[in-house]
Order: C-alpha cells, then structure tokens, then sequence
C-alpha cells in the first residue's frame, strides 16, 4: 500500500505559502465547506451550549414520553421525563471530548510506533509492525468493553480505552510515509550534514509525512465518536456524565411508546460524524492533491 | 511446496498471536482490581478474610503471576478456559454454544458485503456517473458516519415494529414445529435485519473500494489489449479486469474481520441475538472474569481464522501472492 513516490515539479515563479494553496483547495470543495460550518456549530454547542440551556439533562422535568415540541420541549422527554434537548446538547460535550481526546492519543501512538518501525528499519520494525498486527487482531470493541469494565468506566478510562486499540492504522500510515521519505534527497543531505536521528525524525521527516496523517486523524475523531457511543449505548460509561449514545442505550426499551428518544441523538452522531467526515474528505483532497487516494 | 511452507507459517504465526492475546487479557484480569475471591464472597453476602484466603488458595490465586499464567496456559491448550462462577457452566461449553450464532451473523454478513460490494463496485465503475456510483457514494458517507446500533434500532423500527416483516429479537422462533427447512427459514428470517445492519457499513467500504480499484484497472494497457484483441466489453470486465480488482477489496475484508467483530457485539445487543456479544456484555456487567477471558481468546481466534481464510482466497484470485507471508 506504499504511495507512489511524488515526482518533483518545478516550483511556480512566486510560491505561495502551501497552507493557503490547501485552504483555496478546500474552500471550493462545497461539500467540506458545509460540514465544517455545522462542525463549528455543533462544537460551539458543546462549548457555550450547557450555559445557554442549564436545565440538567439527569433531572425529571415533565411527564414522561411527551413527544417533540409538545408542551415546551423542543424535543420532547424520555421515559423519565428527562429533557431529550438538554441532554442533546450537555452530551456533545462528551462525544467532542473524547473523540477529539482518543484520536489525539491513538496519532501519537500510531505516530511514534510508525516513525520508529519506517526510520530504523531491521529488527525494530519487524518488532513494532508485528505489535501492530497483534493490536489489530484484537476485536477492538471487546477489549475496550473490558478495559473499561474492568478499570472503571470514568471519561478517561472511556479515552485511554478507545486510543490504545485503534492506533493502528496510523502507524501504518506513518511507516509507509517514512519508509518513502528518508530515501529521499533531502533527507540524505541533513543526515550528511550530521543531523541527528531525534532531529531528523521529527523535525525533517515527520513534517513531510504529516499531510496524510492529519487526514487520518480527522476520521480518526470521526471513528472515536461512533466508539464511545457504542460503549455508551451498551452503558459502559460513567453513569453521572450524559452521553448521546448513553440516551439511546436507555431508551431503547422504549422505541414502541417514543421512537424519537432513539432517532433523534441517533442523528446528533450521525450529523457529527458525517460532517468530521466530509471535512476529512477535503482535507485530503486539499493536502494530497497528488496523491489520489482510495 | 512453497505455497505450503508460507501457508505453514502463517498457521504458527498465528498460534503465537494467540498466544499473546492470552497473556496480555491474563495480565490486564490479574492488574484489575478485585479477584474472584471477591466476586465469590460478594455472591455470598460477604466473607471474612480467613474464608476468603480460602478461595484464594483453592483457585491458586495465591500463587505468584508467572505460575498462574503458565496453568491458565496449559489449561487452553487443553481446551480448558476454565469455569464460569456466574454461570455454573464450563466456559469452553458456554462459549461452544454461542459461538455458531455469532459466526453465522459474521460471516453472512462479509461474504454478502463482499460479493454485492464487488458488483455494486463494477457497475459503477463502468458508469462513473450512473445510479449505482452515486447510490455507492452515498452508502460509503452513511456506512462510516451511522452508529450501527442506531442503524440496527431504526430498522428494527421499519421492519418489525411499523411493518412487520421480520421477528423482533432472537435468532430463532421457539414455538415453530416442523422439519428442517421450516427452521432454516424461521433463522434465514431472524437473520435478515442484523445482517443487514452489520453489512451495510462493510459493503460501504468494499463497494467504493472495488469502484476504485476497477476504474483503475479499467483503465490499464491489457484491458485496452483485451479490448483490441475483439474481447466484448463483458468478458473484458468480467474475466480480465475483475479479477485483478478482487485481490485489493478481499485485502481490505480480510483486515476488517476484527471490526466486524466488534460490530457484531453492538448488533447483537440491539436484536438480542442470542451471540458471543452478547454474552460477553452479560458476563462483563457480572465480572464474570475466566468467560470474558475465553470471549476475548475465542474473537481473536475468530479474527485469525478469518485472516488465514483470507489469505488462501487471496492466493485463489491472484497466483503472484503466496511468495512472502
């Protein structure tokens, strides 16, 4: 799966800077840019949204199943009672959190794993790629269930959990950058020009090899979110904390007297996940327009 | 010989991933807090310390680690994963009994992903901008960014509940009667809804995977060979160019068998299928620890079974794999 080595081109008379070429790219990428909108909206949400809305989402406010936008509730209460609203919008905290959290820990271990297996080669490599394997013969959801039944099923156990078992491709990624780039000129020249191993991992290599691993981690935050919200769903999770996946997973008995207390935070994820998604999706076509990928 | 020799390989590498899963789920059990001696005087309504060095002793909890790993070791090669405290039952025998349900669910589910991933895949290929390329984009955005839990509930909504199609829970209708068939159709009918679920976010990827790789392969110089040498377009997709689009896409499936595992656990949660998932999130939530260890053994055996399945169907498509392992 190794990309196609990228062919130098002749630079353009006055170089922009590569962030702003990224940004035109992205910007007239339509799809992307509406996800990013409602990506910041929701993120917006998350942050200001439980100041906006204090009604706690754990307490009894109305009758129980009084459907959306009856009686005051926009989106109508659960089988307690419970404000479906204020729970939609104290739980996107949660799923924002640890999504951006568990992606940010599974890129740096994926990082660190590959860029040592890709810049030593030899037996180290054999040894990192061979944990990776065994990391994704793990079925991840199993173990993470049982990291966090077993540990704890506090907001970091619920992190710690989901980054250790899906850092895997990641590393693969960054391997396969790094097995390409350190061949490299460039790379040669600093190596030549007795650049240490530390350095030229991290400050000549890795930002080179960063554009497909910052697409990566998008979806990453993406696949992060359905994960805690299916731990949630089956109610491993800390129980004081509000959580979409958490709403589904409790009301689920009662679909036949209030399918909306499923469908509606069913769509909070789904929107969330679509929208990091389709971001993701113009990242990369904004930071590797040479290299199509699947 | 040498298609053997890497087959042989592969088979003792696996063991030895096996291996490690079980050291490393032995370890974790042993670094949680609370033991069985715990969960057994709990069940009893609390015990003091001499009765609980008792059990201690009695199930060699009070052994050092190494000695403990090395007689749960022994016991698996034994076919022996111990016995479950929640259950009364040997958990080698509780597993048996879920595991054929789970396995139907998983592996229906990839092949039929699999094989209508890889037609949706060539008819959009062919037409870039026909019905099926866009139908196949829009299931790759839905597949990645559902939950399938709540894809599973939404369905289970339309089908069962508002149109009733398909049974609610279950794998199976107790109350049936008759001879093989009525009970092969009562399963088939059970079956439908979660494999649908399950396989809808696999044939997302493979359906859009399959579509790139055969708008590229179509694109290569022997199919424009095939093309001249007078071959119809049907047997230039067909038997030129797709076979050299499979190997990428069985790939792909062969490094999802652990998601679909843990696709299956949320599946079977929302249709009650009676599965390892499920049972694996029952004796989670009753610490019912030498079970969840035998689940953890037993999904990763799955896993590799399903790699090295992979494995020989890929060396079926594509005679050039098999060199290296």
């Amino acid at each position: 799966m190794s990309a196609p080595p990228i062919i130098p081109t002749e630079e353009t008379p006055k170089a922009r800077h590569p962030m702003a070429e990224a940004w035109e790219m992205f910007r007239g990428n339509h799809a992307a840019m509406v996800a990013l909108v409602v990506l910041t909206l929701i993120i917006i949400t998350a942050i200001i949204g439980p100041y906006i809305y204090p009604t706690d989402p754990f307490d009894m406010v109305w009758a129980p199943f009084s459907p959306p936008g009856v009686d005051g509730f926009l989106l109508g209460t659960d089988y307690l009672g419970r404000d479906l609203m204020a729970a939609l919008i104290h739980g996107a905290r949660v799923s924002i959190v640890i999504g951006v959290a568990a992606a940010f820990m599974s890129v740096f271990i994926g990082v660190t794993v590959g860029a040592l297996a890709g810049f030593y080669r030899g037996w180290v490599e054999e040894l990192l790629m061979r944990i990776t394997e065994f990391f994704q013969v793990l079925p991840t959801l199993l173990f993470a269930m049982v990291i966090v039944a077993l540990f704890g099923a506090s907001l970091p156990m619920i992190t710690f959990a989901i980054g250790v078992v899906s850092w895997t491709a990641v590393a693969r990624i960054t391997r396969s950058e790094f097995l390409r780039i350190r061949e490299l000129e460039y790379v040669t020249a600093s190596r030549a020009s007795g650049a240490k191993n530390g350095k030229l991992m991290f400050q000549i290599i890795l930002p080179n090899a960063l554009p497909p691993i910052i697409v990566q981690a998008a979806l990453m935050v993406g696949s992060a979110i359905l994960f805690e919200a299916g731990l949630s769903f089956l109610g491993l999770t800390d129980p004081n904390v509000v959580s979409w996946g958490q709403v589904i997973g409790s009301n689920r008995q009662y679909i036949l007297d209030a399918s909306y207390t499923v469908t509606i935070p069913g769509i909070a994820i789904f929107v969330t996940v679509l929208a990091i998604s389709l971001v993701g999706d113009g990242l990369n076509d904004a930071l590797n327009p040479k290299l199509r990928q699947r | 010989m040498a298609t053997l020799q890497s087959l042989l390989m592969r088979i003792v590498y696996a063991v030895i991933l096996l291996m490690a899963v079980l050291v490393l789920n032995f370890s974790m059990m042993h670094l949680a807090p609370g033991d069985v001696a715990d969960t057994i005087s709990q069940s009893m309504g609390g015990a003091d310390q001499e009765i609980l060095d008792q059990i201690r002793a009695d199930y060699g909890l009070d052994q050092p680690f190494l000695v403990q790993l090395g007689s749960y070791m022994g016991k698996v090669l034994r076919f022996d994963l111990g016995y479950s405290f929640f259950y009364n039952t040997p958990v080698t025998q509780l597993i048996l009994q879920r595991l054929p349900a789970t396995l139907l669910l998983v592996f229906t589910a990839q092949i039929l992903a699999l094989f209508i991933g890889v037609i949706l895949g060539v008819i959009s290929a062919r037409k870039p901008n026909g019905i099926a390329s866009h139908f196949v984009t829009i299931l790759a955005l839905f597949g990645y960014s559902a939950p399938v839990f709540w894809t599973g509930i939404l369905l289970l909504i339309g089908f069962s509940l508002n149109i009733q199609l398909f049974p609610v829970a279950g794998m199976r209708d107790v109350t049936i009667e008759g001879g093989f068939w009525v009970h092969f159709v009562d399963i088939v009918r059970h079956l439908v809804l979660p494999v649908i679920t399950l396989g809808s976010i696999f044939l997302a990827l493979y359906s859009r995977l399959a579509r790139a790789t055969m708008m590229e392969v179509l694109g290569s110089d022997y199919v424009r060979t095939a093309k001249a040498k007078g071959l119809s377009e049907r047997e230039v997709v067909y038997k030129h160019a797709l076979k050299n689009s499979l190997s990428p896409v069985i790939t792909l499936a062969g490094l999802q068998f652990s998601a679909v595992i843990s696709g299956a656990v949320l599946v079977e949660a929302v249709f009650s299928w009676p599965g390892l998932g499920t049972l694996a999130f029952q004796s989670i939530i009753a610490r019912d620890t030498p079970t969840i260890l035998g689940i953890l053994f037993f999904s990763a055996l799955v896993v590799i079974i399903g790699n090295l399945l992979t494995d020989i169907a890929l060396r079926f498509v594509d005679p050039r794999v098999g060199g290296k392992g």
